[in-house]
């Protein structure tokens, strides 16, 4: 069993709820913390539209990032003409550093599955799917046990619950492929072919798996929807803040004395995530920055540590809520190199198909090669502004678009740092091979 | 199906509502440069020249995979879609190994003519150099990589016009490249009917004739929209 830790302030748990508590390979434990009483109660006294309706009072909003209405997503694929339609569970977590959706797949695969089986219903389809990364192999054998249970107790299958209400999962996994991701190109992973993907509009909820309606949600977003018909809508939307409602996980990591998950209200703010939850940097380190968001994020100073995290916090301070990955970073990072990092991440990634992902995250990773080295001008920093500022106007995806954050954020906030390398040449965290050449020279 | 009027560059035009802007567009003799659309072929969206601004919309829209509406009000020039529309053929020209002057397709080069037109007079981005190869197993027909744009014009007529789909993108991001069959070389593909198709629709020399020069290449992509428009009757 997992030590429990210590907590400063109260975490609130929605999706993670009794945790350590059930053995999540057994359905029999899942009915211990009131396991499929939601979709009993949606299928036996629910209309769909009810179901939308309790959906979109709760406040919802997608929590693989980008934060759309939940409510607004299942109606719009509700109302779309075409049959059949699709649930998908997005489970393809890949930003560096985030650990949430894995958890929440091993630890309540039940839960993830309930709520599918309830937007299924909401939105009427009778085949869902749900990708899973394949470097997550317990998640996939908790969910495909997880699955035959469910069909065998027929929680899922035909007649659901006696019911004339029908249901299929069917697990498909990523082959490692970041940009699957992105829903146009995991929808045509799942259709078989090379996961690239295409512009939109056409929105999956209108034009999705094999051309049908398809709703696709994050793996924390579906382990809401259960406690919410349970609770009620006003119940979760008393959680939060005016615009960004219930809670949120995040994986803590890097220079942090707690690493791990957490569950917060939503506005809560950084500083108590990062020094009272995580118990603040360890060494006696100064904190320096938190990166959140994955490579489509940025990073946050220590001026913004009482700023509340929610949606529209995060994306005025140049960053992105993202799926909830949060890196604590030191004195001894050096942020030139954090926004390297990502860059590499980002041009190894790219799937290739528009120009400017596909060559200007190269020309800017090698631009910010040329900073850390102490090799890069002035001119060399104007040419990547210009290139950021392309790149994210005029990529196809959200991977393109989102590149840029973390070397604009970088800038935004840390550009005496930039500076230093190129001008000074002198790496002011130590991090940089710059550095080493300025001491050679000066031993010398 | 209905017809709507919209405004492209403030002049009215009309158009059906399952109609893209570029069509619309091009009918009214409004040129917006391309290079992977290709009358004929789905639609790709991946070379992000034709974005145009939309009034409404802060974000630019590829014109190819945009459906027009009603009241739509279209600039396709303005300095800002300028700007980035040579940075995007800046881009393209310091991927590759662009030599023009040796070049089977000088002078009629898609590449090229874009460049010209959009007055890109210099590359402003350092040239990547990639160590790309030539594939000239095939009897007929040859591939120089170094000349290649991803457009993936190849891939599209070969799967969906000719239904051979010899052609597919391998690999990823700046590595990746069109691919014959599982990666093997084109003169031993099993699939390929060497029906030339895929030379004619490339924009630039990197699929070619062989036993062409400097500058003798020249391509007839026409076909396709006819070929497209004369099956469509049939059925």
């Amino acid at each position: 069993m997992i030590e429990e830790r210590p907590l400063y302030i109260p975490e609130q748990n929605i999706v993670l709820e009794h945790n350590h508590e059930i053995d999540p390979e057994q359905l029999d434990d899942y009915f211990k913390i009131d396991g499929f009483a939601a979709l009993n109660h949606v299928l036996t006294e629910m209309t769909p539209p009810e179901v939308i309706d309790q959906l979109s009072r709760s406040g919802l909003r997608g929590r693989g990032g980008a934060g759309y209405p939940t409510g607004l997503k299942w109606q719009t694929v509700a109302k779309a003409q075409g049959s059949p339609k699709y649930v998908i569970c997005n489970g393809d977590e890949g930003d560096p550093g985030a650990f949430m959706d894995r958890n929440v797949m091993e630890a309540y695969p039940f839960k993830v599955l309930e709520g599918m089986t309830i937007a299924a219903y909401a939105i009427g389809a009778s085949q869902g799917f749900i990708y899973v990364r394949a470097e997550y192999p317990l998640a996939v054998q908790r969910l495909k046990n997880a699955i035959r249970q469910m069909e065998k107790h027929n929680y899922l299958g035909k007649n659901i619950a006696g019911t004339p209400f029908s249901f299929d999962i069917d697990v498909r996994l990523g082959a490692g492929a970041f940009v699957c991701g992105e829903e146009t190109a995991l929808i045509a992973s799942i259709e078989g072919r090379r996961g690239n993907p295409r512009p939109r509009p056409p929105y999956p909820a209108e034009h999705g798996l094999f051309g049908c309606p398809t709703l696709i949600n994050n793996v924390e977003t579906f382990a809401n929807v259960a406690p919410i018909l349970r609770n009620g809508a006003e119940w979760f939307a008393s959680i939060g803040t005016e615009k960004s409602k219930g809670t949120k996980v995040f994986a803590l990591s890097g220079r942090i004395a707690r690493a791990g998950l957490i569950e917060v209200p939503m506005g809560t703010t950084l500083r108590e995530i990062v020094f009272e939850i995580g118990g603040g940097i360890p060494d006696g380190k100064a904190y320096k920055a938190v990166q959140t968001g994955g490579p489509s994020g940025g990073c946050i100073p220590s001026d913004y540590l009482d700023v509340p995290v929610d949606y529209e916090s995060l994306l005025n301070l140049g960053s992105f809520m993202g799926s909830g990955g949060m890196i604590v970073m030191d004195e001894t990072s050096c942020m030139v190199d954090v926004a390297r990092y990502f860059m590499e991440f980002c041009m190894s990634e790219s799937c290739g198909k528009c120009v400017p992902c596909r060559v200007g995250t190269a020309q800017m990773y090698q631009l910010l090669t040329k900073i850390v080295h102490g090799d890069a001008t002035l001119n060399d920093l104007a040419l990547l502004e210009t290139l950021c500022d392309m790149v994210r106007t005029t990529s196809l995806c959200g991977l393109g678009q989102g590149a840029p954050n973390p070397v604009m954020s970088t800038l935004r906030y840390f550009r005496d740092e930039y500076i230093a390398h190129i001008v000074e040449k002198r790496c002011p965290a130590g991090v940089c091979p710059v550095h080493k050449h300025v001491q050679q020279e000066v031993s010398a | 199906m209905s017809v709507v009027t919209l405004k492209i560059d403030d002049r009215d035009v009309s158009g059906r509502d399952d109609e893209t802007i570029l069509e619309i567009a091009r009918e009214n003799g409004i040129v917006i440069p391309t290079l992977c659309y290709l009358e004929g072929l789905s639609i790709a969206g991946a070379c992000r020249l034709c974005l145009v601004e939309v009034k409404g919309s802060s974000k630019l829209l590829p014109a190819c995979a945009t459906r027009v509406s009603e009241g739509m009000e279209v600039s396709t020039q303005s300095e800002r879609l300028t700007h980035y529309r040579r940075m995007i053929i800046e881009m393209l020209f310091a991927e590759g190994n662009h030599i023009c002057s040796v070049c089977v397709s000088n002078g009629h080069c898609q590449l090229q003519d874009a460049a010209v037109a959009l007055g890109v007079d210099h590359i402003g981005v350092p040239y990547l150099y990639p160590n790309r190869t030539v594939d000239a197993s095939h009897e007929l027909f040859g591939i120089d990589h170094n000349r290649c744009i991803l457009c993936a014009r190849c891939v599209r007529v070969c799967d969906e016009v000719e239904g051979a789909h010899t052609w597919d993108v391998g690999a990823r991001g700046i590595e990746a490249r069109v691919i014959t069959d599982f990666r093997t070389p084109w003169g031993d593909s099993d699939t390929c009917t060497s029906c030339g198709k895929c030379v004619q629709v490339c924009p630039t020399g990197a699929l070619f004739a062989k036993g062409k020069s400097a500058g003798e290449m020249m391509k007839q992509s026409e076909f396709v929209q006819y070929l497209v428009a004369m099956r469509g009757r049939q059925s």
